[in-house]
């Protein structure tokens, strides 16, 4: 089985990872169900944390169940709700597991989520996370206390190219990479020309050799699932005029399939990039369809195809 | 709170909206307290910046970091090799060291300590 930390290190351009939903109630068979079109075509899939600050089923038994189905598993983790030490138990807690991708990120603050009045956390933040993760691989806690053998973690994070300051986002992602981020997956992005100025800075400094740049892609359904994004969700800004366009067309839900497509060429075109980060809200085969689109094949397809990483995009 | 931290609080709260830390970094990051960020981030705005460059947590105030990055370029009088010290990438917090003067850490070199995690850590060459 080729993982998530070959195919990066393989120079491989089309890379897939995607978003596993959150659970609030069910089974590892109902969750097993519900990941199952993704798992056909994902290299690997986020286990979240808490998103958009509501408890949901925790991360490391999320990664675990996304591992027992079969598929490789990406461990989110937040700085919000534990401080540094419960931060290091899930890492470690997951590598007991063979759960080995770590994805760290600073996380929205609690007043997104349906408990405002719960205390922040944020001991540490998305850059520091990364480095104490990195410390864990090179086989010490952050105390400096041995790791005897370290975890072969593979950690990454994630960045948002698309949210002021603007000019300052490509150095941030930069001193993440600094810190031991060897994926960054991308916030989704409503302006190609904010996707672009990121990627570009990165890859002139010859950043993008040194960490596969994931950018997001969102299935939703219309317009209105863009205009709460817009409305709702902080660092996510959706032009009008898209939106307008969506809402407009004759068949909403064709039209935003369509700029799903139309932003994942674009987002695939770009030097420097290495694949897409994926979260389905349509669950209706358009991530079949979407993959298909894009000239990809199921993961195993993929895999077994010796010359996947010289397919030109 | 000793006289020296006394004195730091006096002058600082009502410049820097300073919350006694005791290891400042104001200058690295154009004189603009990161712990008055809600979410305390020492190495950088978050993904949640609104598009009109204010705060995910509270939409009244303009981002701790869309400001620090925009003064650490403009402020005049700020000596130029700090300028770029805000792509630095700043240890956790020392909890410890919360309500003791910043400036006697400095000076004794307390503010520098990190754990030995955090200094053994594998380094890399930063970007250029």
């Amino acid at each position: 089985m080729t993982t998530l930390r070959e195919l990066v290190a393989a120079g491989d351009r089309r890379i897939l990872t995607g978003e596993a939903p959150s659970v609030d109630a069910g089974t590892l068979a109902s969750f097993g169900e519900r990941i199952s079109e993704m798992a056909r075509w994902v290299d690997a899939m986020n286990a979240t944390d808490n998103t958009a600050a509501h408890a949901h089923a925790s991360n490391v038994a999320c990664a675990i169940a996304i591992a027992q189905a079969g598929v490789e598993p990406i461990l989110q983790v937040v700085c919000r709700d534990k401080n540094r030490i419960a931060c290091q138990a899930d890492i470690m807690g997951a590598a007991l597991h063979d759960v080995h991708n770590i994805c760290c990120l600073t996380g929205d603050d609690v007043t997104a989520g349906d408990e405002p009045e719960a205390r922040r956390v944020f001991d540490l933040d998305g850059p520091q996370l990364i480095r104490v993760a990195t410390s864990l691989a090179s086989g010490r806690y952050l105390s400096g206390r041995k790791i005897d053998p370290a975890p072969p973690l593979f950690v990454g994070a994630v960045e948002n190219a698309g949210a002021p300051p603007l000019d300052y986002r490509a150095r941030r992602a930069a001193k993440k990479i600094s810190a031991g981020a060897r994926f960054l997956q991308l916030q989704i992005c409503y302006h190609p020309d904010r996707l672009e100025a990121f990627v570009g800075a990165l890859h002139e400094q010859g950043l993008t050799e040194r960490a596969a740049i994931l950018p997001a892609i969102v299935l939703v359904r219309g317009p209105r699932p863009l205009a709460f994004m817009d409305r709702e969700v902080p660092g996510i800004d959706v032009p009008a005029e898209t939106i307008a366009r969506i809402e407009r067309a004759d068949d909403p839900a064709e039209a935003a399939y369509q700029l799903a497509l139309e932003q994942a060429r674009h987002a695939l075109s770009l030097p420097g990039v290495r694949g897409l980060h994926l979260t389905d809200f349509r669950h209706d085969g358009s991530l079949s369809r979407l993959c298909t689109d894009l000239d990809m094949a199921p993961k195993e397809e993929r895999r077994s195809d010796a010359h996947r990483s010289h397919i030109p995009v | 709170m000793g006289f020296v931290a006394f004195i730091e609080h006096a002058v600082k709260k009502p410049v820097f909206g300073c919350r006694m830390c005791g290891q400042c970094v104001l200058h690295d990051t154009g004189m603009t307290c990161p712990m008055t960020c809600p979410k305390t981030l020492r190495n950088g705005p978050c993904g949640g910046v609104r598009e009109n460059g204010r705060c995910e947590v509270k939409p009244e105030m303009r981002c701790v970091w869309v400001k620090a990055e925009e003064r650490s370029r403009t402020l005049p009088l700020l000596p130029a090799s700090w300028r770029g010290h805000i792509d630095e990438l700043r240890q956790p917090v020392d909890n410890r060291l919360s309500g003791t003067s910043s400036w006697a850490n400095l000076l004794s070199g307390r503010d520098k300590e990190s754990p030995e995690g955090w200094q053994q850590a594998p380094r890399e060459e930063p970007a250029a």
